[in-house]
């Protein structure tokens, strides 16, 4: 096995892990933290990618902004040990393994299709470093109006926010 | 530079997704059922980056980068959302929130 097979199997390991952490954790601080684990094993998956501006933007923004917001969110509301309630019969013995099926499917659908059997190596031209220049070429001139626009929705966003969380008079 | 077959990524793409429904659907505290969400869209991030390094494009490290603004736009919202609901009904389980249900 080659090194790059070896690091994506360490990080997609580390990142189901970390999945499951996040279902199977009480408290929802022990399911933020886990959520955490998750993203910096996929920003290293899309440093493997060739993508290094989007791993960047994953730890930056993701792992680091709001994730950031979530962990303040849970202390600020003192939340403590979830609640559990009783799940029916039907989702127990029906659901999960249904959810299971499901998932192989995909999993044998993806592996057997044309997509597939690409392989990443000789595919494409954008290899590392190159590849942030021309993102932020591509970002200002075939969709820079996308980009401002997402300058106003942020700035909805923040407006909205305000205005949910303010104290009513 | 990556020996790494795309279906891997894909299939593991796949797999976070799963589990990001399971949580969404298991998972009783509204936090943590957002943080369910924000799993969803990695592992959709995951697929875009993988599907952008199989055909040489750029425009799926593009969408990558607006679903990540459209996340954290969400995330401000969601989370004002939470606080507003943690106030009036002095509790962040989902079971509790059923004005609309029948």
């Amino acid at each position: 096995m080659s090194i790059p097979i070896i690091l994506f199997l360490v990080c997609a390991l580390v990142a189901v892990a970390g999945a499951v952490v996040l279902i199977l954790a009480r408290e929802p601080i022990h399911s933020a933290l886990a959520l955490v684990v998750v993203m910096m094993a996929l920003a290293v998956l899309y440093l493997l990618l060739g993508a290094p501006f989007i791993a960047a933007v994953q730890i930056i923004v993701y792992a680091g902004a709001i994730m950031v917001l979530f962990v303040f969110v849970i202390m600020l509301l003192n939340a403590g040990v979830e609640e559990r309630t009783d799940f029916s019969k039907l989702a127990k013995f029906a659901g999960v393994p249904l959810g299971f099926f499901l998932l192989l499917e995909i999993a044998h659908w993806l592996a057997h299709s044309p997509i597939g059997a690409a392989i990443a190596n000789g595919a494409g031209s954008s290899a590392g470093e190159s590849s942030t220049t021309e993102l932020s070429e591509m970002l200002f001139r075939q969709y820079l109006f996308p980009f401002e626009a997402t300058s106003i929705l942020i700035l909805i966003a923040i407006l909205g926010a305000l205005v949910l969380a303010r104290k009513e008079e | 530079m990556s020996a790494v077959p795309i279906s891997f990524y894909l299939v593991l793409s796949a797999i976070l997704f799963g589990l990001g429904v399971v949580a969404f659907v298991f998972k009783r505290n509204i936090i943590t059922i957002f943080m369910s969400i924000e799993l969803m869209l990695n592992a959709v991030n995951l697929a875009f980056v993988a599907f952008a390094r199989a055909r040489g494009e750029l425009d799926g490290l593009v969408f990558v980068f607006f679903v990540i603004v459209v996340a954290a736009a969400e995330a401000a919202v969601g989370l004002a959302i939470v606080i507003m609901l943690a106030q009036n009904r002095q509790s962040l389980n989902v079971e509790r929130v059923n004005l609309l249900k029948l």
